[in-house]
């Protein structure tokens, strides 16, 4: 049988009262409440917004985004001319953020790793100059070393005339570096596959050219079959305690196939060359770019390499020397124990200094690099005199950058987790 | 039993090390000479430093302090160092010396600066340092109104009424308190003060000016620049972003559904926008969003976009602290009985802010060096100063000397912020070694 109630036991009602005193009851009066303040708060603002934008004369529309953006961009990856609309120029603006942001990323990491494993070298004199490297750079604004870069670029760089009479001479006879920006050689294909046309004559148009995608593919391709040869490799070893050496087998696998392509699509250089007052040929890549480019990276590589710093420094001293008790080389241990445990402290710290410098990438604007703040938030927005839209936008794709790259960083926290049983 | 005289009874004295091994010598080769990749470093390191110095030291030994354009210091340098020298020109930084810590502000007005300088250190040395008498800190807490007063100028009652709100806020609180207990206080503490705001503090202050006129020369926010509005800025942010981050950080491990959704939306919205565009918004949007007619100063607009952009990254180094405490310490506060401000106040938040002093000092650095990003919105700050002067026909071609002076001055500000963020964190250790 049930325990019965207590004879006489209060019967709880509910009182008004209640939904301060009783803690029950008074986080969701707080949760009404706060609900109630924001909501009050955003349709404040809405109202507000409406109201202004009717005096203006300009009600909340997209319309603006298909007409003629009449501007120019002088450096873009894809087609365009000032006849396309304001979106195409977006687009290429958010190719120009990418494109910026994804070789910042690659310089950074490269300098960083330098400077934090140098950093840690045994040699003092090493060790400081690596020391006033990351103290130099973090601790000045990034924008001052943007400009500061654009403008040793634009007054001390020869201008092009000077490869002329012979004051300057080109790199290796190959690179140009000129106060109009830097010239190198172009890639070019004899025998070229072409190009597919996606989404045919929208503004999101653009061209994918297949010699790029059969590189790809033998690349990708060598790369399997290297995997591939490493797990046979594995199990040999797992099954005889020998491992056959397969270095050279792979490399091969991996170096051969693009370099066949490269040969089978007539592969070869087009140099820059002096013409009338400019250089023809080749790629140019203005100074904004370079500027921009190099800025972002050398300041961010001050903060990556403090974050190896620490990745290598957190791994106590006992795992090499486990490692190396247990008679794995010194390669081995490094690729074995240390960098594995290292990798898990290194790794999403240096993801959130990628999203940094893509955030940061938007200071292109104050050297006139066309980025997506300098399309889309720049020229778009004053042309059309539509803000809030044009911002809007802005922040919505700074945003969709932002969460695409935090979820890989917590796919790949989550994968490296520690299992603890 | 022989005796065994050959066996020694007393110790030999130790030998000295050889002198390879000790000294400057053994010093050098150990740190420098050790192996010949290090060797090999050594002598690039060396080589680099080489370059560096016998450009840059030339340099600066042939700078001309005294001209009045870039062209004239030229020409110094060429009659007194030959015409292949190169030099610098620091002749720039004495001309416009005051532009670029004033920026416009009127110059028989600089001694308010000054002083709001001074004063600003006053107040902020009880709370940077505790061994300092903790009375100073009543000064601390009428500093922001003071400065305001003293850097705007107007009325000394404007500043003095908008005080008067947060005494009456405290007061309210005080008194709902004690009848209707903490969540009405709490509503009352907000409402008061905000219809103070709305409604009286206007009117007060034009009444109490008629009645006991003081007033300073107003100054307009356009004629703010240089460092002065960088440090403006960047302190007025450091000092709203702080509690702003706490409580967003708290909101955001709140078990209250709605508060830390928000919360999280806030937070995440913020940190995945670059802050330019958040600029963007206080020069062009802010006034669309307020009631027509509205005129909100550039400065306060751009304060407010950088405190809640820091904010944001605040709280979530304020997050990792919370979430490095063990749980014991939250349910030991249970425990004790205390609720849930007692709990945060007394137990939490101490210790979570010391594990957190690293990464919101950073946050703070990172703030502070991000105020330049108001030179793209046409605010002169030293960069935009900068960019002015460059444009100007008497320094057009200028790079080092300026790009130098103002990396100078913010990498001793920055350079002592992580300084004084070691300092802190050695002084509230408390790790038993």
């Amino acid at each position: 049988m049930a325990m019965a109630e207590p004879e006489g036991a209060p019967k709880e009602s509910f009182r008004p009262s209640m939904l301060i005193y009783d803690t029950r009851y008074r986080a969701i009066t707080i949760q009404v409440l706060v609900l109630a303040g924001v909501l009050a708060l955003i349709g404040w603002l809405v109202n507000n917004t409406l109201h202004n934008l009717e005096i203006l004369g300009k009600p909340l529309g997209f319309g603006f985004l298909f007409e003629p953006a009449s501007y120019d961009i002088n450096q873009r990856l894809i087609e365009y001319n000032s006849r396309d609309t304001h979106l195409r120029a977006a687009f290429v603006g958010l190719l120009n953020t990418l494109l910026v942001a994804a070789a910042g990323c690659a310089l950074a990491t490269i300098i960083g790793l330098f400077v934090g494993v140098l950093r840690l070298s045994k040699n003092w004199l090493v060790g400081r100059l690596m020391t006033v490297y990351v103290e130099g750079f973090r601790n000045v604004p990034v924008l001052l070393w943007i400009l500061l870069t654009m403008a040793i670029l634009i007054d001390t760089a020869p201008r092009p005339a000077a490869f002329r009479k012979g004051e300057a001479s080109m790199l290796f006879d190959a690179i140009a570096i000129t106060n109009r920006g830097i010239y190198i050689p172009e890639p070019v294909f004899s025998r070229s596959l072409g190009n597919i046309h996606l989404f045919g004559s929208s503004s999101l148009r653009f061209d994918v050219s297949l010699d790029l995608v059969a590189i790809l593919v033998a690349l990708i391709a060598g790369i399997i079959a290297s995997i591939l040869v490493r797990r046979w490799a594995d199990r040999v070893q797992e099954e005889t305690g020998d491992r056959p050496t397969t270095w050279h087998i792979r490399t091969a696998l991996v170096v051969v196939p693009p370099v066949l392509v490269l040969w089978a699509l007539g592969f070869h250089l087009v140099y820059p060359e002096l013409k009338g007052f400019n250089f023809k040929g080749g790629i140019h890549l203005r100074n904004s770019f370079i500027a921009l480019w190099l800025a972002l990276s050398l300041y961010t590589a001050a903060f990556i390499a403090e974050i190896v710093r620490a990745g290598i420094q957190s791994v106590p001293k006992g795992q090499t020397e486990a490692a190396l008790a247990l008679g794995l080389s010194g390669g081995q241990t490094m690729r074995l124990v240390i960098l594995p445990q290292a990798l898990r402290v290194i790794i999403p710290p240096l993801i959130s200094q990628y999203l940094n410098l893509t955030k940061n990438s938007s200071l292109a604007i104050a050297v006139g690099y066309m980025d997506i703040t300098g399309t889309l938030g720049g020229i778009t927005l004053n042309q059309t005199g539509r803000e809030l839209e044009s911002i809007m936008l802005l922040m919505l794709v700074y945003l969709a950058i932002s969460l695409s790259i935090s979820s890989v960083m917590n796919w790949y926290n989550k994968r490296v987790k520690l299992k603890e049983r | 039993m022989a005796e065994t005289t050959y066996v020694r009874t007393e110790m030999l004295p130790p030998k000295p090390p050889p002198p390879t091994q000790t000294g400057v010598i053994g010093w050098l080769r150990e740190n420098l000479f050790d192996g010949w990749k290090n060797t090999l470093l050594t002598l690039v390191a060396l080589y680099v430093i080489y370059a560096l110095l016998s450009a840059a030291l030339p340099w600066f030994l042939h700078a001309v302090w005294n001209a009045e354009s870039l062209n004239e210091c030229r020409e110094i340098i060429k009659a007194s160092w030959g015409p292949e020298a190169d030099g610098a020109c620091f002749a720039v930084i004495r001309d416009r010396w005051h532009q670029m810590l004033y920026g416009f502000y009127p110059q028989d007005l600089y001694w308010r600066p000054n002083l709001a300088f001074v004063l600003m250190l006053v107040a902020l040395s009880p709370v940077l340092f505790p061994n300092l008498p903790r009375k100073m800190l009543v000064f601390s807490l009428i500093y922001p109104f003071l400065g305001y007063w003293l850097l705007w100028g107007g009325t000394v009652w404007a500043p003095v009424s908008w005080a008067l709100g947060f005494i009456l806020g405290y007061f309210a609180f005080i008194l709902v308190n004690d009848r209707g207990g903490t969540i009405l206080a709490a509503i009352a503490a907000v409402v008061v003060p905000v219809l103070w705001w709305l409604f009286g503090a206007g009117p007060f202050a034009d009444l109490v000016q008629s009645l006991i006129p003081i007033s300073l020369a107003d100054v307009e926010s356009r004629q703010f620049g240089g460092f002065m509005l960088s440090v403006t800025i960047g302190i007025t942010g450091i000092v709203g972003s702080l509690p702003l981050g706490i409580i967003l950080a708290l909101g955001r491990q709140s078990n209250l559904l709605m508060v830390k959704s928000l919360s999280v939306g806030f937070i995440e919205f913020i940190r995945g926008v670059p802050l330019i565009t958040l600029l963007f918004v206080a020069s062009t949007l802010l006034n669309i969003f307020m009631p027509p007619g509205t005129n909100f100063d550039i400065i306060l607009r751009v304060v407010i976009m950088v405190t809640l952009f820091s904010a944001a990254y605040v709280a979530e180094v304020v997050r990792g602290g919370l979430a490095a405490l063990p749980k014991g310490q939250y349910e030991a506060a249970a425990a004790l009985g205390l609720d849930y401000w007692k709990s945060m106040r007394l137990v939490i938040l101490p210790q979570a802010l010391k594990i957190a002093i690293p990464g919101i000092v950073s946050t703070f650095i990172g703030l502070f060096k991000d105020t330049t990003l108001v030179s793209i919105i046409g605010l002169m700050d030293p960069i935009g100063l900068t960019n002015a002067i460059r444009a100007n026909a008497e320094w057009q071609g200028i790079i080092w000397e300026l790009y130098g002076f103002v990396a100078l001055v913010f990498w001793i500000f920055c350079f002592s912020m992580s300084r004084y963020s070691m300092y802190l964190e050695s002084r509230l250790e408390t790790g038993h070694r």
